[in-house]
Protein backbone atom coordinates (compact mmCIF):
# COMPACT_ATOMS: atom_id res chain seq x y z
CA UNK A 1 0.00 0.00 0.00
CA UNK A 2 1.19 3.48 -0.89
CA UNK A 3 0.35 6.42 1.33
CA UNK A 4 0.87 10.05 0.38
CA UNK A 5 0.80 12.56 3.16
CA UNK A 6 0.41 16.19 2.23
CA UNK A 7 2.91 16.12 -0.62
CA UNK A 8 4.02 19.46 -2.06
CA UNK A 9 6.10 20.15 -5.15
CA UNK A 10 6.95 23.42 -6.86
CA UNK A 11 8.98 24.14 -9.96
CA UNK A 12 10.45 27.61 -9.54
CA UNK A 13 7.38 29.69 -8.55
CA UNK A 14 4.90 27.23 -10.05
CA UNK A 15 3.25 25.41 -7.16
CA UNK A 16 2.16 22.17 -8.85
CA UNK A 17 1.31 19.82 -5.97
CA UNK A 18 -0.19 21.62 -2.98
CA UNK A 19 -0.70 18.95 -0.39
CA UNK A 20 -1.66 15.66 -1.99
CA UNK A 21 -3.03 13.17 0.53
CA UNK A 22 -3.99 9.82 -0.92
CA UNK A 23 -4.10 6.13 -0.07
CA UNK A 24 -3.42 3.70 -2.87
CA UNK A 25 -4.68 0.29 -1.77
CA UNK A 26 -2.86 -2.92 -2.62
CA UNK A 27 -4.06 -5.12 -5.47
CA UNK A 28 -6.50 -2.69 -6.92
CA UNK A 29 -6.79 -0.29 -9.75
CA UNK A 30 -6.75 3.43 -9.04
CA UNK A 31 -7.37 5.87 -11.85
CA UNK A 32 -6.22 9.46 -11.49
CA UNK A 33 -8.09 12.02 -13.54
CA UNK A 34 -7.66 15.75 -13.84
CA UNK A 35 -7.00 18.48 -16.35
CA UNK A 36 -3.75 18.54 -18.26
CA UNK A 37 -0.93 20.29 -16.45
CA UNK A 38 -2.41 19.65 -13.01
CA UNK A 39 0.56 17.55 -11.92
CA UNK A 40 -0.60 13.98 -12.47
CA UNK A 41 2.65 12.89 -14.06
CA UNK A 42 4.64 14.76 -11.42
CA UNK A 43 2.69 12.87 -8.76
CA UNK A 44 3.74 9.48 -10.14
CA UNK A 45 7.33 10.66 -10.46
CA UNK A 46 7.30 11.78 -6.84
CA UNK A 47 6.27 8.31 -5.71
CA UNK A 48 9.06 6.76 -7.76
CA UNK A 49 11.60 9.26 -6.46
CA UNK A 50 12.32 10.65 -9.93
CA UNK A 51 11.14 14.01 -8.62
CA UNK A 52 11.87 14.93 -5.02
CA UNK A 53 8.89 16.44 -3.19
CA UNK A 54 9.50 19.70 -1.35
CA UNK A 55 7.36 18.67 1.58
CA UNK A 56 5.28 15.75 2.79
CA UNK A 57 5.73 12.05 3.13
CA UNK A 58 5.36 9.11 0.79
CA UNK A 59 5.19 5.66 2.34
CA UNK A 60 5.26 2.24 0.75
CA UNK A 61 4.00 -0.42 3.16
CA UNK A 62 4.56 2.07 5.97
CA UNK A 63 8.20 2.77 5.08
CA UNK A 64 9.41 6.10 3.77
CA UNK A 65 10.29 5.67 0.08
CA UNK A 66 13.20 8.10 0.22
CA UNK A 67 15.23 5.88 2.56
CA UNK A 68 16.51 2.36 2.07
CA UNK A 69 17.70 0.39 -0.92
CA UNK A 70 16.56 2.18 -4.02
CA UNK A 71 17.18 -0.74 -6.38
CA UNK A 72 15.06 -3.08 -4.34
CA UNK A 73 12.37 -0.41 -4.14
CA UNK A 74 12.31 0.22 -7.89
CA UNK A 75 12.35 -3.50 -8.64
CA UNK A 76 8.80 -3.62 -7.32
CA UNK A 77 7.62 -1.00 -9.82
CA UNK A 78 6.90 -0.76 -13.51
CA UNK A 79 6.18 2.52 -15.24
CA UNK A 80 4.76 3.47 -18.60
CA UNK A 81 5.83 7.04 -19.29
CA UNK A 82 3.48 9.48 -20.96
CA UNK A 83 5.81 9.87 -23.93
CA UNK A 84 6.81 6.20 -24.07
CA UNK A 85 10.43 7.01 -23.17
CA UNK A 86 11.81 4.16 -25.26
CA UNK A 87 15.59 3.97 -25.55
CA UNK A 88 16.19 5.00 -29.12
CA UNK A 89 19.60 3.37 -29.30
CA UNK A 90 18.07 -0.06 -28.63
CA UNK A 91 15.67 -1.99 -30.83
CA UNK A 92 12.15 -2.88 -29.77
CA UNK A 93 12.80 -6.26 -28.17
CA UNK A 94 15.87 -4.94 -26.37
CA UNK A 95 13.70 -2.18 -24.98
CA UNK A 96 11.03 -4.57 -23.78
CA UNK A 97 13.59 -7.04 -22.48
CA UNK A 98 15.79 -4.38 -20.88
CA UNK A 99 15.16 -5.38 -17.31
CA UNK A 100 14.91 -9.09 -18.10
CA UNK A 101 18.56 -9.01 -19.16
CA UNK A 102 19.92 -7.61 -15.91
CA UNK A 103 20.02 -8.33 -12.23
CA UNK A 104 20.45 -11.62 -10.42
CA UNK A 105 17.62 -13.29 -12.35
CA UNK A 106 18.90 -12.17 -15.75
CA UNK A 107 17.74 -14.21 -18.72
CA UNK A 108 20.01 -15.11 -21.61
CA UNK A 109 19.58 -13.30 -24.89
CA UNK A 110 17.27 -15.72 -26.67
CA UNK A 111 15.02 -16.29 -23.63
CA UNK A 112 14.75 -12.55 -23.09
CA UNK A 113 13.87 -12.07 -26.75
CA UNK A 114 11.18 -14.77 -26.58
CA UNK A 115 9.71 -13.24 -23.47
CA UNK A 116 9.82 -9.75 -24.98
CA UNK A 117 7.97 -10.99 -28.07
CA UNK A 118 5.35 -12.61 -25.87
CA UNK A 119 4.84 -9.30 -24.04
CA UNK A 120 4.63 -7.46 -27.36
CA UNK A 121 1.89 -9.83 -28.44
CA UNK A 122 -0.09 -8.93 -25.33
CA UNK A 123 -0.12 -5.28 -26.35
CA UNK A 124 -1.16 -6.14 -29.88
CA UNK A 125 2.22 -6.01 -31.62
CA UNK A 126 3.56 -8.85 -33.76
CA UNK A 127 7.10 -10.29 -33.78
CA UNK A 128 7.86 -8.35 -36.97
CA UNK A 129 8.43 -5.19 -34.90
CA UNK A 130 10.99 -6.88 -32.61
CA UNK A 131 14.04 -5.81 -34.61
CA UNK A 132 12.83 -2.35 -35.56
CA UNK A 133 13.98 0.78 -33.74
CA UNK A 134 11.60 3.08 -31.81
CA UNK A 135 11.92 5.85 -34.41
CA UNK A 136 10.44 3.46 -37.00
CA UNK A 137 7.17 3.05 -35.08
CA UNK A 138 4.13 5.30 -34.84
CA UNK A 139 3.41 7.12 -31.58
CA UNK A 140 0.67 4.69 -30.59
CA UNK A 141 2.92 1.71 -31.28
CA UNK A 142 5.69 3.25 -29.21
CA UNK A 143 3.25 3.71 -26.38
CA UNK A 144 2.36 0.04 -26.49
CA UNK A 145 6.02 -0.97 -26.54
CA UNK A 146 6.48 1.18 -23.45
CA UNK A 147 3.59 -0.67 -21.87
CA UNK A 148 5.11 -4.04 -22.75
CA UNK A 149 8.37 -2.89 -21.17
CA UNK A 150 6.59 -1.76 -18.00
CA UNK A 151 4.93 -5.15 -17.47
CA UNK A 152 7.80 -7.32 -18.72
CA UNK A 153 9.01 -8.46 -15.31
CA UNK A 154 5.48 -8.60 -13.85
CA UNK A 155 6.18 -6.02 -11.13
CA UNK A 156 3.72 -5.79 -8.26
CA UNK A 157 2.98 -2.08 -8.69
CA UNK A 158 2.54 -0.58 -12.15
CA UNK A 159 1.99 3.05 -13.14
CA UNK A 160 0.42 3.80 -16.49
CA UNK A 161 0.66 7.42 -17.62
CA UNK A 162 -2.02 7.93 -20.26
CA UNK A 163 -1.82 4.41 -21.71
CA UNK A 164 -4.54 4.87 -24.33
CA UNK A 165 -3.79 8.40 -25.52
CA UNK A 166 -3.03 8.26 -29.23
CA UNK A 167 -4.54 4.82 -29.76
CA UNK A 168 -7.49 3.94 -31.96
CA UNK A 169 -10.66 2.91 -30.03
CA UNK A 170 -10.16 -0.80 -30.66
CA UNK A 171 -6.53 -0.77 -29.50
CA UNK A 172 -7.56 1.36 -26.53
CA UNK A 173 -10.04 -1.37 -25.63
CA UNK A 174 -7.33 -4.01 -25.87
CA UNK A 175 -5.07 -2.01 -23.55
CA UNK A 176 -7.90 -1.36 -21.06
CA UNK A 177 -8.59 -5.10 -20.93
CA UNK A 178 -4.90 -5.81 -20.47
CA UNK A 179 -4.59 -3.44 -17.51
CA UNK A 180 -7.72 -4.90 -15.94
CA UNK A 181 -6.32 -8.41 -16.45
CA UNK A 182 -2.99 -7.51 -14.85
CA UNK A 183 -4.86 -6.33 -11.77
CA UNK A 184 -7.34 -9.18 -11.47
CA UNK A 185 -5.16 -12.10 -12.59
CA UNK A 186 -1.75 -11.13 -11.32
CA UNK A 187 -2.97 -9.22 -8.28
CA UNK A 188 -0.92 -6.20 -9.23
CA UNK A 189 -1.54 -2.68 -8.00
CA UNK A 190 -2.19 -0.34 -10.89
CA UNK A 191 -2.28 3.44 -10.92
CA UNK A 192 -3.45 4.80 -14.25
CA UNK A 193 -3.63 8.38 -15.45
CA UNK A 194 -6.17 8.95 -18.17
CA UNK A 195 -8.46 11.55 -19.68
CA UNK A 196 -10.61 8.95 -21.36
CA UNK A 197 -13.81 8.28 -19.43
CA UNK A 198 -14.32 4.96 -21.25
CA UNK A 199 -10.95 3.88 -19.90
CA UNK A 200 -11.84 5.07 -16.43
CA UNK A 201 -14.93 2.87 -16.38
CA UNK A 202 -13.07 -0.08 -17.90
CA UNK A 203 -10.05 0.04 -15.60
CA UNK A 204 -10.90 1.66 -12.29
CA UNK A 205 -11.84 0.26 -8.93
CA UNK A 206 -11.28 3.69 -7.47
CA UNK A 207 -11.03 7.12 -8.98
CA UNK A 208 -9.17 10.14 -7.67
CA UNK A 209 -9.52 13.56 -9.17
CA UNK A 210 -6.68 16.05 -8.90
CA UNK A 211 -7.29 19.76 -9.27
CA UNK A 212 -5.39 22.82 -8.08
CA UNK A 213 -2.67 20.60 -6.67
CA UNK A 214 -4.87 18.62 -4.31
CA UNK A 215 -7.09 15.55 -4.49
CA UNK A 216 -10.49 17.16 -5.00
CA UNK A 217 -12.45 13.95 -4.98
CA UNK A 218 -11.82 10.26 -4.29
CA UNK A 219 -14.25 7.34 -4.55
CA UNK A 220 -15.33 4.25 -6.43
CA UNK A 221 -16.55 4.23 -10.01
CA UNK A 222 -20.19 3.89 -8.98
CA UNK A 223 -19.79 6.73 -6.52
CA UNK A 224 -18.30 8.75 -9.34
CA UNK A 225 -21.34 8.13 -11.54
CA UNK A 226 -23.66 9.36 -8.81
CA UNK A 227 -21.63 12.17 -7.34
CA UNK A 228 -22.90 15.70 -7.34
CA UNK A 229 -19.39 17.08 -6.93
CA UNK A 230 -19.26 19.90 -9.46
CA UNK A 231 -15.60 19.31 -10.37
CA UNK A 232 -16.04 15.63 -11.13
CA UNK A 233 -19.31 16.29 -12.87
CA UNK A 234 -17.77 18.88 -15.14
CA UNK A 235 -14.84 16.63 -15.91
CA UNK A 236 -16.78 13.47 -16.75
CA UNK A 237 -19.25 15.35 -18.89
CA UNK A 238 -16.59 17.46 -20.52
CA UNK A 239 -18.55 20.67 -20.16
CA UNK A 240 -16.90 24.01 -20.76
CA UNK A 241 -18.80 25.66 -17.92
CA UNK A 242 -18.30 24.77 -14.28
CA UNK A 243 -15.88 25.35 -11.43
CA UNK A 244 -12.87 24.31 -13.52
CA UNK A 245 -11.91 27.38 -15.52
CA UNK A 246 -11.54 26.79 -19.23
CA UNK A 247 -9.72 29.91 -20.41
CA UNK A 248 -10.35 30.87 -24.00
CA UNK B 1 24.69 60.82 -6.86
CA UNK B 2 22.53 58.23 -5.18
CA UNK B 3 21.42 57.02 -8.59
CA UNK B 4 25.00 56.44 -9.61
CA UNK B 5 25.58 54.60 -6.36
CA UNK B 6 22.59 52.34 -7.03
CA UNK B 7 23.77 51.69 -10.57
CA UNK B 8 27.24 50.75 -9.30
CA UNK B 9 25.74 48.49 -6.67
CA UNK B 10 23.59 46.75 -9.24
CA UNK B 11 26.55 46.33 -11.53
CA UNK B 12 28.72 44.86 -8.78
CA UNK B 13 25.81 42.73 -7.65
CA UNK B 14 25.46 41.28 -11.13
CA UNK B 15 29.17 40.47 -11.26
CA UNK B 16 28.97 38.89 -7.81
CA UNK B 17 26.05 36.75 -8.94
CA UNK B 18 27.95 35.57 -11.98
CA UNK B 19 30.96 34.72 -9.85
CA UNK B 20 28.84 32.77 -7.37
CA UNK B 21 27.01 30.94 -10.15
CA UNK B 22 30.33 30.07 -11.72
CA UNK B 23 31.77 28.71 -8.46
CA UNK B 24 28.58 26.80 -7.71
CA UNK B 25 28.73 25.26 -11.17
CA UNK B 26 32.36 24.21 -10.67
CA UNK B 27 31.36 22.64 -7.38
CA UNK B 28 28.49 20.72 -8.94
CA UNK B 29 30.72 19.45 -11.73
CA UNK B 30 33.31 18.35 -9.19
CA UNK B 31 30.67 16.47 -7.20
CA UNK B 32 29.38 14.88 -10.40
CA UNK B 33 32.94 13.83 -11.27
CA UNK B 34 33.46 12.31 -7.84
CA UNK B 35 30.21 10.41 -8.07
CA UNK B 36 31.25 9.16 -11.53
CA UNK B 37 34.54 7.89 -10.12
CA UNK B 38 32.71 6.15 -7.28
CA UNK B 39 30.35 4.44 -9.72
CA UNK B 40 33.32 3.45 -11.85
CA UNK B 41 34.71 1.21 -9.13
CA UNK B 42 31.42 -0.29 -7.97
CA UNK B 43 29.73 -2.48 -10.56
CA UNK B 44 27.83 -3.42 -12.54
CA UNK B 45 29.91 -2.47 -15.55
CA UNK B 46 28.31 -2.30 -19.01
CA UNK B 47 30.86 -3.55 -21.57
CA UNK B 48 28.59 -3.04 -24.57
CA UNK B 49 28.08 0.62 -23.71
CA UNK B 50 31.81 0.97 -23.07
CA UNK B 51 32.87 -0.45 -26.43
CA UNK B 52 30.27 1.61 -28.30
CA UNK B 53 31.63 4.71 -26.57
CA UNK B 54 35.20 3.66 -27.34
CA UNK B 55 34.42 3.45 -31.05
CA UNK B 56 32.43 6.68 -31.05
CA UNK B 57 34.91 8.68 -29.03
CA UNK B 58 38.27 7.12 -29.90
CA UNK B 59 38.08 5.70 -33.37
CA UNK B 60 35.88 8.30 -35.02
CA UNK B 61 37.95 11.17 -33.59
CA UNK B 62 41.11 9.95 -35.36
CA UNK B 63 40.55 11.88 -38.63
CA UNK B 64 39.84 15.15 -36.83
CA UNK B 65 42.82 14.82 -34.52
CA UNK B 66 45.11 13.68 -37.36
CA UNK B 67 44.17 16.58 -39.63
CA UNK B 68 44.59 19.10 -36.84
CA UNK B 69 48.00 17.67 -36.00
CA UNK B 70 49.42 17.54 -39.51
CA UNK B 71 48.61 21.19 -40.24
CA UNK B 72 49.77 22.33 -36.83
CA UNK B 73 53.09 20.51 -37.18
CA UNK B 74 53.62 22.04 -40.60
CA UNK B 75 52.81 25.57 -39.46
CA UNK B 76 55.00 25.12 -36.39
CA UNK B 77 57.97 24.20 -38.58
CA UNK B 78 57.48 27.30 -40.73
CA UNK B 79 57.17 29.60 -37.70
CA UNK B 80 60.13 28.20 -35.82
CA UNK B 81 62.24 28.39 -38.95
CA UNK B 82 61.31 32.03 -39.46
CA UNK B 83 61.83 32.84 -35.79
CA UNK B 84 65.04 30.85 -35.53
CA UNK B 85 66.45 32.62 -38.60
CA UNK B 86 66.55 35.87 -36.64
CA UNK B 87 69.42 34.53 -34.57
CA UNK B 88 70.74 31.92 -36.97
CA UNK B 89 69.22 29.03 -35.07
CA UNK B 90 67.28 27.37 -37.89
CA UNK B 91 68.69 24.01 -36.85
CA UNK B 92 66.42 23.86 -33.80
CA UNK B 93 63.34 23.35 -35.99
CA UNK B 94 63.11 19.53 -35.68
CA UNK B 95 63.56 19.39 -31.92
CA UNK B 96 61.29 22.36 -31.12
CA UNK B 97 58.58 21.05 -33.43
CA UNK B 98 58.74 17.71 -31.66
CA UNK B 99 58.81 19.16 -28.16
CA UNK B 100 56.10 21.69 -28.92
CA UNK B 101 53.92 19.04 -30.45
CA UNK B 102 54.18 16.36 -27.77
CA UNK B 103 54.19 18.65 -24.75
CA UNK B 104 51.60 21.26 -25.70
CA UNK B 105 49.97 21.35 -29.07
CA UNK B 106 49.23 17.65 -29.48
CA UNK B 107 47.29 17.30 -26.24
CA UNK B 108 45.75 20.79 -26.18
CA UNK B 109 44.61 21.05 -29.77
CA UNK B 110 43.61 17.37 -29.79
CA UNK B 111 41.68 17.96 -26.57
CA UNK B 112 39.92 21.01 -27.98
CA UNK B 113 38.98 19.20 -31.17
CA UNK B 114 37.67 16.25 -29.19
CA UNK B 115 35.79 18.69 -26.95
CA UNK B 116 34.07 20.12 -30.00
CA UNK B 117 33.27 16.71 -31.41
CA UNK B 118 32.63 14.55 -28.37
CA UNK B 119 31.45 16.82 -25.55
CA UNK B 120 28.81 18.21 -27.90
CA UNK B 121 27.57 14.84 -29.09
CA UNK B 122 27.48 13.34 -25.58
CA UNK B 123 25.61 16.38 -24.23
CA UNK B 124 23.12 16.35 -27.09
CA UNK B 125 22.52 12.61 -26.82
CA UNK B 126 22.13 12.50 -23.05
CA UNK B 127 20.19 15.78 -23.08
CA UNK B 128 17.71 14.32 -25.51
CA UNK B 129 17.46 11.22 -23.35
CA UNK B 130 16.79 13.46 -20.38
CA UNK B 131 14.03 15.53 -21.99
CA UNK B 132 12.31 12.48 -23.47
CA UNK B 133 12.32 10.86 -20.01
CA UNK B 134 14.62 8.04 -21.11
CA UNK B 135 16.88 8.72 -18.13
CA UNK B 136 13.88 8.48 -15.80
CA UNK B 137 12.91 5.27 -17.55
CA UNK B 138 16.40 3.84 -16.99
CA UNK B 139 15.99 4.38 -13.27
CA UNK B 140 12.61 2.70 -13.14
CA UNK B 141 14.24 -0.27 -14.86
CA UNK B 142 16.68 -0.50 -11.94
CA UNK B 143 19.63 0.77 -13.97
CA UNK B 144 21.72 3.60 -12.60
CA UNK B 145 22.12 6.32 -15.26
CA UNK B 146 25.54 7.16 -13.87
CA UNK B 147 26.78 3.59 -14.34
CA UNK B 148 25.00 2.96 -17.62
CA UNK B 149 25.50 6.31 -19.36
CA UNK B 150 28.26 8.32 -17.72
CA UNK B 151 30.85 5.74 -16.60
CA UNK B 152 31.27 4.02 -20.01
CA UNK B 153 31.69 7.35 -21.80
CA UNK B 154 34.06 8.86 -19.25
CA UNK B 155 36.16 5.71 -19.13
CA UNK B 156 36.28 5.43 -22.92
CA UNK B 157 37.31 9.08 -23.33
CA UNK B 158 39.94 8.91 -20.59
CA UNK B 159 41.50 5.78 -22.06
CA UNK B 160 41.31 6.67 -25.73
CA UNK B 161 42.46 10.29 -25.50
CA UNK B 162 46.14 9.42 -24.72
CA UNK B 163 46.14 7.16 -27.76
CA UNK B 164 44.66 9.94 -29.87
CA UNK B 165 47.30 12.30 -28.53
CA UNK B 166 50.08 9.82 -29.35
CA UNK B 167 48.77 9.45 -32.88
CA UNK B 168 48.42 13.23 -33.17
CA UNK B 169 51.99 13.70 -31.90
CA UNK B 170 53.34 11.35 -34.55
CA UNK B 171 51.30 12.92 -37.32
CA UNK B 172 52.22 16.43 -36.19
CA UNK B 173 55.91 15.62 -36.16
CA UNK B 174 55.45 14.12 -39.59
CA UNK B 175 53.80 17.35 -40.73
CA UNK B 176 56.81 19.29 -39.49
CA UNK B 177 59.11 16.79 -41.19
CA UNK B 178 57.32 17.15 -44.53
CA UNK B 179 57.47 20.93 -44.42
CA UNK B 180 61.04 20.85 -43.11
CA UNK B 181 62.34 18.57 -45.82
CA UNK B 182 60.27 19.82 -48.75
CA UNK B 183 59.94 23.52 -48.10
CA UNK B 184 62.82 24.46 -45.79
CA UNK B 185 65.57 22.36 -47.29
CA UNK B 186 66.36 20.12 -44.32
CA UNK B 187 68.13 16.85 -44.92
CA UNK B 188 65.67 14.04 -44.17
CA UNK B 189 68.04 11.96 -42.07
CA UNK B 190 69.30 14.94 -40.05
CA UNK B 191 65.75 16.07 -39.38
CA UNK B 192 64.75 12.68 -38.00
CA UNK B 193 67.94 12.33 -35.99
CA UNK B 194 67.44 15.76 -34.39
CA UNK B 195 63.85 14.94 -33.61
CA UNK B 196 64.71 11.70 -31.87
CA UNK B 197 67.88 12.86 -30.13
CA UNK B 198 66.38 15.80 -28.31
CA UNK B 199 63.06 14.29 -27.37
CA UNK B 200 62.82 12.87 -23.85
CA UNK B 201 60.41 10.24 -22.64
CA UNK B 202 58.88 12.64 -20.14
CA UNK B 203 58.06 15.11 -22.95
CA UNK B 204 55.87 12.46 -24.48
CA UNK B 205 54.63 11.00 -21.21
CA UNK B 206 53.50 14.33 -19.79
CA UNK B 207 51.53 14.98 -22.98
CA UNK B 208 49.83 11.62 -22.72
CA UNK B 209 48.86 12.28 -19.11
CA UNK B 210 47.46 15.63 -20.20
CA UNK B 211 45.52 13.77 -22.86
CA UNK B 212 43.97 11.45 -20.30
CA UNK B 213 42.95 14.39 -18.11
CA UNK B 214 41.46 16.24 -21.10
CA UNK B 215 39.57 13.13 -22.18
CA UNK B 216 38.12 12.85 -18.68
CA UNK B 217 37.12 16.53 -18.75
CA UNK B 218 35.47 16.26 -22.17
CA UNK B 219 33.29 13.29 -21.29
CA UNK B 220 32.58 14.57 -17.78
CA UNK B 221 31.30 17.90 -19.06
CA UNK B 222 29.32 16.24 -21.83
CA UNK B 223 27.66 13.88 -19.36
CA UNK B 224 27.09 16.52 -16.70
CA UNK B 225 25.42 19.03 -18.97
CA UNK B 226 23.51 16.37 -20.87
CA UNK B 227 22.12 14.67 -17.78
CA UNK B 228 21.19 18.04 -16.26
CA UNK B 229 19.73 19.41 -19.47
CA UNK B 230 16.81 21.82 -19.27
CA UNK B 231 13.47 21.05 -20.82
CA UNK B 232 12.75 20.95 -24.53
CA UNK B 233 14.91 21.49 -27.58
CA UNK B 234 16.18 24.76 -26.12
CA UNK B 235 17.39 22.97 -23.02
CA UNK B 236 19.34 20.48 -25.11
CA UNK B 237 20.81 23.29 -27.19
CA UNK B 238 21.99 25.09 -24.07
CA UNK B 239 23.39 21.89 -22.59
CA UNK B 240 25.40 21.23 -25.75
CA UNK B 241 26.81 24.74 -25.83
CA UNK B 242 27.70 24.69 -22.13
CA UNK B 243 29.41 21.33 -22.50
CA UNK B 244 31.66 22.50 -25.34
CA UNK B 245 32.47 25.87 -23.79
CA UNK B 246 33.00 24.38 -20.33
CA UNK B 247 35.18 21.55 -21.59
CA UNK B 248 37.31 23.92 -23.67
CA UNK B 249 37.88 26.36 -20.84
CA UNK B 250 38.61 23.58 -18.36
CA UNK B 251 41.05 21.98 -20.77
CA UNK B 252 42.99 25.21 -21.19
CA UNK B 253 42.97 25.98 -17.47
CA UNK B 254 43.99 22.49 -16.43
CA UNK B 255 46.65 22.48 -19.15
CA UNK B 256 48.25 25.45 -17.48
CA UNK B 257 48.06 23.83 -14.06
CA UNK B 258 49.47 20.53 -15.33
CA UNK B 259 52.30 22.30 -17.14
CA UNK B 260 53.05 24.18 -13.94
CA UNK B 261 53.14 20.92 -11.99
CA UNK B 262 55.10 18.94 -14.57
CA UNK B 263 57.76 21.41 -15.67
CA UNK B 264 58.55 23.84 -12.88
CA UNK B 265 60.72 22.40 -10.16
N1 LIG C 1 10.84 19.00 -14.48
C1 LIG C 1 9.98 20.03 -14.51
N2 LIG C 1 10.44 21.30 -14.46
C2 LIG C 1 9.59 22.35 -14.48
N3 LIG C 1 8.26 22.25 -14.55
C3 LIG C 1 7.73 21.02 -14.61
C4 LIG C 1 8.56 19.84 -14.59
N4 LIG C 1 7.77 18.75 -14.67
C5 LIG C 1 6.50 19.23 -14.71
N5 LIG C 1 6.47 20.57 -14.68
C6 LIG C 1 5.28 21.43 -14.70
O1 LIG C 1 4.37 20.90 -13.75
C7 LIG C 1 3.06 20.99 -14.23
C8 LIG C 1 2.39 19.63 -14.16
O2 LIG C 1 2.98 18.77 -15.09
P1 LIG C 1 2.46 17.30 -15.35
O3 LIG C 1 2.50 16.53 -14.10
O4 LIG C 1 3.27 16.76 -16.49
O5 LIG C 1 0.95 17.54 -15.80
P2 LIG C 1 -0.13 16.42 -16.18
O6 LIG C 1 -1.14 16.48 -15.11
O7 LIG C 1 -0.69 16.85 -17.50
O8 LIG C 1 0.58 15.11 -16.26
C9 LIG C 1 3.13 21.54 -15.64
O9 LIG C 1 2.79 22.90 -15.59
C10 LIG C 1 4.57 21.38 -16.03
O10 LIG C 1 4.97 22.41 -16.88
MG1 LIG D 1 1.05 13.99 -17.74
Amino acid sequence: MITLNSVHKSFKDKHVLRGITLEIPRSGSLVVIGGSGTGKSVLLKCILGLVTPDQGQILLDGKDVSVGNREAFLDRFGMLFQGGALFDSLNIWENVGFRLRRGPKALNKSDARDKAIEKLRRVGLGPEVANLYPAELSGGMQKRVGLARAIATAPEIIFFDEPTTGLDPIMAGVINDLIREIVTEMGATAVTITHDMTSVRAIADQVAMIHDGTIKWHGTVSQMNETTDPYVDQFIHGSATGPIAALR
Amino acid sequence: MTQINIAIQQFLGAIGHLAFDFLAQIGRIALFGMSALRHMVTGPFYPREFFTALVQIGWFSLPVVGLTAVFTGGALALQIYAGGARFSAEAVVPSIVAIGMVRELGPVLGGLMVAARVASSIAAELGTMKVTEQIDALQTLSTHPMKYLAVPRILAATLSMPILVAVGDAIGIMGGYLVGTHRLGFNAATYLKNTVDFLEAWDVGSGLIKGAVFGFIVALLGCYHGMNSGRGAQGVGRATKSAVVGASVLILASNYLLTEVFFTS
